[in-house]
């Protein structure tokens, strides 16, 4: 079989608008990212820790209380029942076999809700790593469980207080951080953002969740499904599971990004749904931003959806049309995280709250397969702050 | 009316004609600590013996500063710091010195880069650098600044490859940016050991002049850089001397500055 490429562009989004001195260090990850994939001795490595202390495969469960609401067969990918709570894992145990590959004996990540942190902080322990994470003073706030795992990891939390405080700010503080030890350090960036190779690198170790979830709906219900929704921020879970169904034509591919207060306010997080093209964080994709090419403030009651920009692959996969992106505000998806608890006996992350949201407010029948890409434990203080 | 010189040569001749040991360039961010006060300060720069300007237009986003700049712009867009303001203090300072404005991409892409490149020329800018634009993605701005006389001074780092220093080099305008070392803007005590080596790797690629930044701020590093470069570049401890003193501590700054390098 002939390896997928490693695409710098998709479509013309992407990119590497970098300073010069990480383009070298792009290039490496990029020579050591297809050097790995093709190494049994690596593939091997990861697949086995995936499965012996990650916990893969995750089950798919046919969620039959919730499919009274929804219509129809509704199928839930477990991620939250992934070691540490969600996807992030996948991402994070691959890229930190690829920095003790690399020599990089430190690792840096940014995070949001916390999930990508926690995820890059028990890898680093796993691999006898150094872990920083940059997190965003708001998000230190309302994730506080997350930032206490961070540290019981042996990971240093450093808060980030410019701006919103927000995952935009973490994520620029580590590509500062990167820009100055760059030699001695490997980024795992956590979603499938940034420049090129990492939107195509993230995804390529998410889409073992999605290709999991299209074997696991053959087998359950016979057949592929009619739709398959995910929840949006950088995509990192939405890329995982769309990229093996794309090439099912009949397979409908929703993307749910938050719509926040709205989306006729400035107070959203839908890039995809409703913004322009523009440069943020190394790539050009589809970024909120005011008409001078000011990145904007993003907001949404989930934090790892609370970034003004989404992967590039998600911008390309909107304008050919085969994935549709949709935005569900604040409120839809705290009442979706009510719904999953009492219907399911799932407390669900708010992140993918939002995916569950679109598909009650958009009963069909047929078969539906939703990634619930974590669980909803470090949003407790903040749901029942409310 | 004259047409001004093209702004390639307007950059040459500064650097041929300087009547010191390298060109001084130091830069301001356009818009702070207000619109007039970036003006004065260029003023205050040039009249105290600055060869070129560099003028930040402000970003929301600066990945490639430190704390001083990237502060200096949040401070500036809060005030209300707009793209056609910083090309209005421009189209002033270009009266007095070449100026070489420091944009990130998204702005120049949110505009366009032919309209980019034509603004800016009308308003008198000499150059471009876009220190988020690495060569790699840099050719359809080239070709826009090429077609208005505006160079598009690239940035070679310290961690660039020989290849990479090469094909920078040979396509540079202007001049060559050369990064002194790696990291973000902003002021270090100690100049990189590496510095030597990276300016000669540059020069060795082009015959545009070359100009190292990052991490200078006192007259005997200054004096250090022109000892190897055509150029010294001086930001965060000039842009903190606008917030701290206004224009009369950065053309004080600026006078000690071009003294060390006389």
């Amino acid at each position: 079989m002939r390896a997928p490429p490693l695409e710098r562009r998709f479509g013309a989004y992407g990119g590497r608008y970098v300073p010069e001195t990480l383009v070298p260090a792009l290039d490496e990850l990029e020579r050591e990212w297809l050097a790995a994939r093709a190494d049994p001795s690596f593939t091997e490595e990861l697949a086995s820790l995936l499965r012996d202390y990650a916990g893969r495969p995750t089950p798919l469960y046919r969620a039959r209380r919730l499919a009274e609401r929804t219509g129809g067969e509704l199928y839930l990918k477990r991620e939250d029942l992934l070691h540490t709570g969600s996807h992030k894992l996948n991402n994070a145990l691959g890229q930190a076999l690829l920095a003790r590959r690399m020599d990089k004996p430190r690792v840096i990540a940014e995070t949001g809700a916390g999930q990508h942190g926690v995820a890059a902080a028990t890898a680093c322990a796993l691999l006898g790593l150094e872990c920083i994470v940059y997190m965003g003073g708001e998000d230190i706030r309302r994730q506080r469980p997350n930032v206490q795992r961070m540290e019981l990891l042996g990971a240093e939390v450093r808060p980030v207080e410019a701006g919103a405080r927000t995952l935009k700010e973490a994520v620029s503080a580590a590509i500062r951080d990167w820009v100055t030890n760059v030699e001695s350090t490997h980024y795992i960036i956590g979603s499938a953002v940034g420049p090129a190779p990492y939107p195509a690198l993230v995804r390529d170790l998410q889409r073992t969740l999605g290709d999991e979830a299209r074997a696991q709906v053959l087998e359950a219900a016979g057949r592929l499904p009619d739709r398959v929704v995910a929840c949006v921020g950088g995509g990192s879970n939405a890329i995982g599971t769309f990229i093996p169904f794309a090439g099912d034509s009949d397979v409908e591919l929703i993307g749910v990004e938050a719509a926040g207060h709205g989306l006729h306010t400035t107070r959203h997080s839908a890039p995809l749904t409703t913004g322009g093209h523009g440069v943020l964080h190394g790539a050009l994709s589809a970024v909120l931003q005011d008409e001078e090419g000011q990145i904007l403030e993003a907001h949404s009651v989930s934090a790892g959806l609370d970034y003004p920009g989404a992967g590039p692959e998600h911008a390309h996969l909107r304008d050919t049309g085969r994935v549709r992106y949709v935005a569900v505000s604040d409120e839809e998806a705290l009442a979706a995280f009510h719904t999953v608890s009492e219907l399911e006996g799932i407390v669900p992350a708010l992140e993918p709250a939002h995916a569950i949201a679109w598909v009650l407010a958009n009963p069909a029948p047929g078969v539906c397969v939703l990634t619930l890409s974590g669980r909803g434990d470090k949003d407790l203080a903040e749901v029942l702050g409310r | 009316m004259t047409v001004a010189a093209a702004g390639v040569e307007r950059i040459a001749s500064a650097f041929a004609s300087h009547g010191k040991r390298a060109a001084l360039m130091p830069y301001l961010m356009g818009g702070f600590p207000s619109m007039d006060g970036s003006l004065a300060a260029g003023r205050a720069a040039a009249d105290a013996g600055a060869d070129l300007v560099e003028l930040g237009v402000p970003f929301s986003d600066p990945l490639a500063d430190g704390p001083v700049i990237h502060e200096a712009g949040t401070r500036a867009l809060a005030a209300g710091a707009t793209l056609h303001g910083v090309l209005r203090t421009c189209e002033e300072l270009s009266a007095h010195l070449p100026v070489v404005l420091m944009v990130y991409a998204n702005v120049v892409m949110a505009a366009g880069e032919d309209a980019f490149a034509l603004r800016a020329a009308a308003a008198g800018a000499a150059g471009l650098i876009v220190p988020d634009l690495p060569h790699d993605e840099a050719g359809g701005l080239r070709a826009a600044c090429d077609s208005e006389g505006l160079a598009l001074v690239p940035l070679a780092a310290p961690t660039s490859t020989d290849q990479r220093v090469m094909e920078i080099g040979a396509d540079a305008r202007g001049f060559v940016y050369a990064v002194s070392l790696t990291g973000t803007t902003g002021e270090r005590a100690e100049l990189p050991p590496a510095l030597a080596d990276t300016v000669a790797r540059v020069r060795a690629s082009t015959a545009a002049p070359v100009a190292v930044g990052f991490g200078i701020s006192t007259g005997a590093q200054a004096r250090r850089v022109a000892d190897v470069a055509d150029g010294v570049i001086v930001g965060t401890r000039v842009v903190r001397a606008a917030g701290e003193g206004g224009p009369d501590a950065v053309g004080e700054l600026v006078g000690e500055l071009a003294q060390a390098l006389s």
